[in-house]
């Protein structure tokens, strides 16, 4: 560093120190534009349009933007005005002039808040004589029109920015008149599944930790020879696909599988009761603990190695017991690893979905399972996006914690 | 990387324009569908032959259902599907979001009998979008040495624990399940979709699925109910006709069908919107729905003909032993308490009745 | 010499179940003694110092502290201070923290325990580092922390492995004479690990040198370097000229030892046997060149001289052997010397011992 006091045109200096680093700068810049440019197209833009896509969904106002304005003035009340349905049926009808899927698009999101409206919005498509007067001609076409819950429905999905996703996503319901809700019994999941996905997870986690640490410990203090082949062990689920190794479980866990004929055979159960290890949350755990595991044992593995050896002699040299010099001397050298190991585990569980819906059953739904239902089955995007934003920001939140307790600094990985 | 350097890209480039030009003069199809014994009908089927008269290739490929893999190729313009195998409910459902382009079914050729193909298609087999080929029946089957005094015959002996114990196998889905829970609980077949449109109807479809709630095994994938079978991680299990149906016959699995209570489902080819080769699969659509190759398909699998005039022609499975029409949905034996799944009801109630069952299930 | 406070007794290890690490070792160390095993890595001595410490268990034989077998004593209840080679501070612990570990599993009420941390501390000049993590301290530094924590808890004996290894020249010299002197003051008994020899000269009462599991000779400093008992001892300890040749003949406490074919010079018989082949050694320092009266007398040729300032050293060959060294004082009109000179050489008779091959 430059003394300030020493150097009378300090200024020409750092100017002269700009220069000189400028041309550093774009060069190591340029040197990793493709990372960025990577990140940005993989990470950062599939983020934003979750969070955007969870509470943006225009399907309703971009088909039917008079239809739109007017259902934002109408109270919710009072019976629906003709030029609210004129505006609905002449706006629904051009729509479809332009693009054949636009009107049934529309109509697929109403239905999604009031059941049954696909197939009266696609009487209102095909019927010839829809002029004026138009609301008596809807409700001569279906008397359902009469009814405000159609045009209930209507007002909840036509605004283009709309917290309903994200509500939802927390078995919660906005109505017509903007009052939010809490999901009937019936329908309420998501919390439910929400806690027990970082139930589940949390265990998952222990258990890792409580496995992986004797594991990574004889590893990290065995021969090279021994322990690299014990790292090949470790390593050797990755090399199976992930299906391969959750059929694995099934053929051994299950009813006539093979842990329970060895338990018939030495005739430590009998036939009839044989252990029920299978679609349940014991397969759930086992599964993804062990399809988990080498991501605690890695880190772990890694800081042992760094410790050096003579800490524990150095302690037991000092007086301390063999159990005093693992928990007060090598156990707080490990925590890095540790720390890193849980983080990990932790993370990857909360997302996993497809090894508990295998073996898990009915406790084998966990949160992940229904972004990927929504995802695939119902298409409802925005829905998966919104609980896929909330897992997001509930990960994050763990991380934050994670770094004021531990001290995000002092992670160490593999 | 080396592989990365201008030459090679030139390489590259001029390698992918030989297969575009290969492809513009022999034509290729991307075909998707489910797999296993199902896909393998297909190919005998339709796809050999259509290739032999044709002079194009079909690129074969599977998928476990679902519209997102389509619905992302759509949104992203990127179609690399041509013509995909689709249930009926979702061959309406992908329309109405504009997956699917739009087939005339009138320019369908006619039945080898004449009959013109909008009379010739049994009563539901055309949509929109959506061609039928086959009805399969989602049914349920027992393993008969699990059971050694009276084995199940009717639809409500599947809900029944005390007096056929065991786990059983169910399709992770509300479709299918509700409307076995009214017949088993005693609606009649022709009542099942007016009774499931009311509130009323459906806490009785799922207070009866409570009933067996704790042992059931969900399934997703048609070839998990024979291995839960096989395994005898379950007694009983629902599942697609033809798939208990090949075990059995080919392999003398003790699985039995029960027919009562049968629900009939289209399976349909559709074609993505945007797929860069759609008359090719209009011309592969339009051929394999016809009379023949329709017909042909009952010999590797006992699902029925889409088309009245097939129905004549289906003989023998492929073992040219087995009579394929006792085993095939169709036949009157097994129709005697059967319903055909109402494509318009769940487009309704599609997304209301599973958010139900979903909360359901996971609780 | 010794009162026997540690004992072993025909102490023997193996790793392998084949070979001997250490081959039936006795040693007797005094209280208060400071004790230095010497010797090249592999020749056993850390081996034997881990035996001491507990961390390693003999496959034969016994050791004794004050009296006591302690083979099967587990090292915490040993008692023993130990000073590592990196010094195995904890670093997630302060420096205090360090110091007090092993007051604190010991029991050690805080106020007493931060009463002797901070004497501890003093003793090596090091207070007011106490809240400091060991990785922001200098090494000189953590080898002090690590002595302070070593002698916190007064010891019955201090066991040091190869403690200055990893500093650097000057500051390990420092360091030396420091631990002399804390031990004249403590009077503490000390085993000391370590294969550098000036180290060991400086500070020990007593040398061990070590070599294939054995001890080759245990003497004091001056007596190793003036009288080593075998050519390993010469050899390791100082720098040696050595001189191949066979005995002739013993008399009157001297070996007529012939070298290269005809010349015979005389030596004290050491390890030497009429007729067997022996290694005659002769330290630099003790060779004169043109001596005025010498017992024993050669001729050789000036090959190399190189400067060193405070002495000159003379490569010469002598007695067909090129690589005889001579150091000569610098001392002021001293004589020159010129490379390809013939001189006279020539040395006492007790500094010329023949020795075993």
């Amino acid at each position: 560093m430059l003394s300030m006091t020493n150097i009378p045109d300090q200024k020409s200096l750092s100017r002269q120190l700009a220069v000189a680093e400028r041309r550093n700068k774009i060069k190591a810049f340029v040197l990793v534009v493709p990372l960025l440019l990577f990140v940005l197209a993989s990470f950062v833009l599939p983020i934003a349009s979750l969070v955007w896509l969870g509470g943006y969904n225009d399907t309703f106002s971009k088909a039917l933007p008079e239809t739109t304005r007017l259902l934002q003035q109408w109270d919710a009340k009072s019976p629906i005005s003709e030029e609210l349905a004129a505006s609905f049926v002449t706006e629904l009808r051009a729509a479809k002039l332009k693009d054949a899927a636009v009107p049934t698009r529309v109509a697929t999101v109403i239905n999604r808040e009031q059941a049954g409206s696909l197939s009266k919005i696609k009487q209102v498509l095909t019927a010839s004589d829809m002029a004026s007067p138009f609301k008596e001609h809807l409700i001569a076409l279906n008397d359902e029109w009469a009814k405000p819950d159609i045009w209930h429905a209507m007002k909840i999905v036509a605004p283009s920015f709309t917290p309903r996703f994200y509500l939802q996503a927390l078995d919660h319901r906005i109505t017509a008149d903007g009052t939010i809700v809490s999901e009937t019994d019936d329908n309420a999941i998501q919390i439910l599944l929400f806690s027990r996905t970082l139930m589940v997870a949390a265990i998952v986690t222990l258990l890792c930790a409580i496995l992986g640490f004797p594991i990574a410990y004889i590893m990290a203090h065995a021969e090279t020879k021994t322990s690299n082949m014990m790292l090949i062990v470790v390593l050797l689920p990755f090399w199976t696909s992930l299906l391969v190794r959750t059929t694995a479980w099934i053929a051994l866990l299950q009813q006539n599988g093979v842990i329970n004929d060895l338990l018939v055979r030495i005739g430590l159960i009998d036939n009839d009761h044989r252990l029920v290890m299978m679609y349940n949350m014991f397969a759930t755990l086992v599964a993804m603990t062990h399809v988990l595991l080498p991501f605690m044992i890695l880190p772990l593995f890694s800081v042992m190695k760094s410790i050096k050896g003579n800490l524990t002699r150095a302690a037991l040299s000092l007086g301390a017991t063999p159990w005093t010099a693992f928990w007060k001397v090598y156990f707080p050298q490990t925590i890095p690893g540790l720390g890193a190991g849980c983080l990990l585990v932790f993370i990857l569980a909360v997302g996993y979905y497809i090894t508990p819906a295998l073996v898990g059953g009915q406790s084998g739904q966990l949160i992940s399972n229904i972004i990927a239902f929504h995802m695939q089955k119902t298409l409802n995007w925005s829905l998966a996006s919104a609980i896929g934003t909330l897992l997001l920001i509930g990960v994050l939140l763990l991380y934050w914690l994670y770094n004021r307790l531990v001290g995000i600094d002092k992670m160490k990985l593999a | 990387m080396k592989m990365l350097n201008g030459k090679w890209m030139l390489l590259g480039a001029l390698g992918t324009l030989a297969v575009t030009t290969a492809t513009a003069q022999a034509g290729q199809l991307t075909v998707i569908s489910w797999g296993g014994a199902y896909t393998t009908s297909q190919v005998e089927a339709y796809q050999k032959p259509w290739m032999a008269k044709s002079g194009n290739t079909i690129v074969s490929a599977d998928y476990n259902g679902g519209l997102a893999e389509v619905k992302a190729q759509v949104q992203s313009g990127n179609v690399t599907w041509d013509v995909v195998d689709v249930e009926t409910s979702e061959g309406v459902s992908g329309c109405n979001d504009g997956l699917f382009e739009k087939i005339d079914a009138s320019k369908l050729p006619k039945g080898d009998n004449g009959a013109s193909p909008l009379d010739d298609f049994v009563p539901g087999a055309i949509t929109d979008c959506a061609i039928s080929t086959i009805a399969y029946a989602n049914i349920f089957g027992y393993d008969s040495t699990k059971f050694a005094g009276d084995k199940p015959t009717k639809v409500a002996d599947f809900f029944d624990l005390k007096k056929f114990p065991g786990k059983r196998g169910m399709k992770k889905e509300a479709k299918v399940n509700l409307e076995m829970a009214l017949m088993a609980d005693g609606v009649a077949a022709a009542d099942v979709y007016k009774v499931l449109a009311t509130k009323e109807g459906v806490d009785r479809a799922f207070k009866k699925l409570e009933t067996i709630k704790g042992s059931i095994v969900w399934w997703e994938a048609g070839a998990q109910p024979p291995q839960l079978l096989a395994s005898g991680e379950v007694t009983m299990t629902t599942a697609y006709n033809g798939r208990l149906f090949t075990p059995a016959v080919t392999e003398n699995k003790p699985f039995v069908i029960v027919w009562d209570g049968q629900q009939q489902v289209f399976d349909t080819w559709a074609i993505p919107k945007g797929s860069k080769n759609k008359d090719l699969a209009l011309d592969f659509i339009a051929f394999s729905t016809g009379t023949k190759p329709l017909a042909d398909q009952a010999r590797y699998i006992p699902y029925g003909p889409a088309r009245k005039s097939s129905a004549p022609l289906v003989g023998k499975f492929k073992d040219d032993k087995t009579d394929m029409a006792p085993h095939m949905p169709t036949n009157p034996e097994n129709m005697k308490n059967a319903i055909v799944q109402d494509v318009k009801f769940w487009a309704d109630h599609y997304d209301e009745l599973n958010e139900r069952f979903v909360s359901w299930i996971g609780k | 010499m010794s009162d026997g406070f540690v004992r072993f007794e025909n102490i023997q290890k193996t790793y392998d179940g084949k070979s001997l690490v250490v081959k039936s070792l006795n040693l007797s160390i005094g209280r208060g003694e400071f004790l230095t095993m010497l010797g090249p890595s592999g020749s056993g001595k850390t081996t034997t110092l881990m035996m001491l410490a507990g961390f390693e268990s003999a496959t034969g034989g016994e050791i004794y502290l004050d009296g006591i077998k302690i083979n099967n004593i587990p090292p915490h209840k040993r008692g023993l201070g130990m000073v590592f080679q990196n010094y195995a501070l904890f670093p997630h612990m302060t420096i205090a923290e360090n110091v007090a570990f092993p007051l604190k599993v010991r029991g050690v009420s805080k106020a007493d325990a931060e009463d002797k941390v901070r004497k501890a501390l003093d003793m090596v000049q090091m207070s007011g580092l106490q809240s400091r993590k060991p990785a922001q301290l200098s090494g000189g530094q953590q080898q002090r922390i690590a002595l302070a924590r070593a002698l916190v808890f007064e010891p019955k004996l201090l066991l040091m492995d190869e403690p200055l290894g990893a500093l650097d020249k000057q500051l390990r010299e420092h360091m030396q004479y420091e631990i002399k002197h804390l031990h004249d003051r403590l009077g503490i008994t000390v085993v000391y690990v370590t294969h550098d020899q000036s180290e060991a000269l400086t500070m020990s009462d007593r040398i061990a040198v070590f070599d294939d599991g054995r001890i080759q000779q245990l003497a004091t400093p001056d007596e190793l370097y003036e009288k080593p008992e075998n050519s390993f001892v010469a050899q390791f300890i100082g720098e040696n000229n050595k001189l191949r040749g066979v005995v002739k003949e013993i008399s009157n406490g001297r070996a007529r030892v012939e070298i290269g074919g005809n010349t015979i010079i005389d030596a004290l018989p050491i390890q030497a046997e009429i007729g067997k082949p022996t290694i005659v050694s002769v330290r630099p320092e003790r060779v004169e060149i043109e001596p005025s009266a010498s017992e024993v007398t050669a001729s050789g040729r000036i090959e190399e001289i190189i400067y060193l300032g405070d002495h000159i050293r003379i490569r010469m060959t002598v007695l067909g052997s090129s690589n005889f060294v001579v150091k000569v004082r610098n001392r002021s009109g001293r004589r020159t010397f010129t490379a390809g000179e013939e001189v006279r050489i020539g040395w006492a008779l007790q500094d010329c011992r023949a020795l075993d091959v």
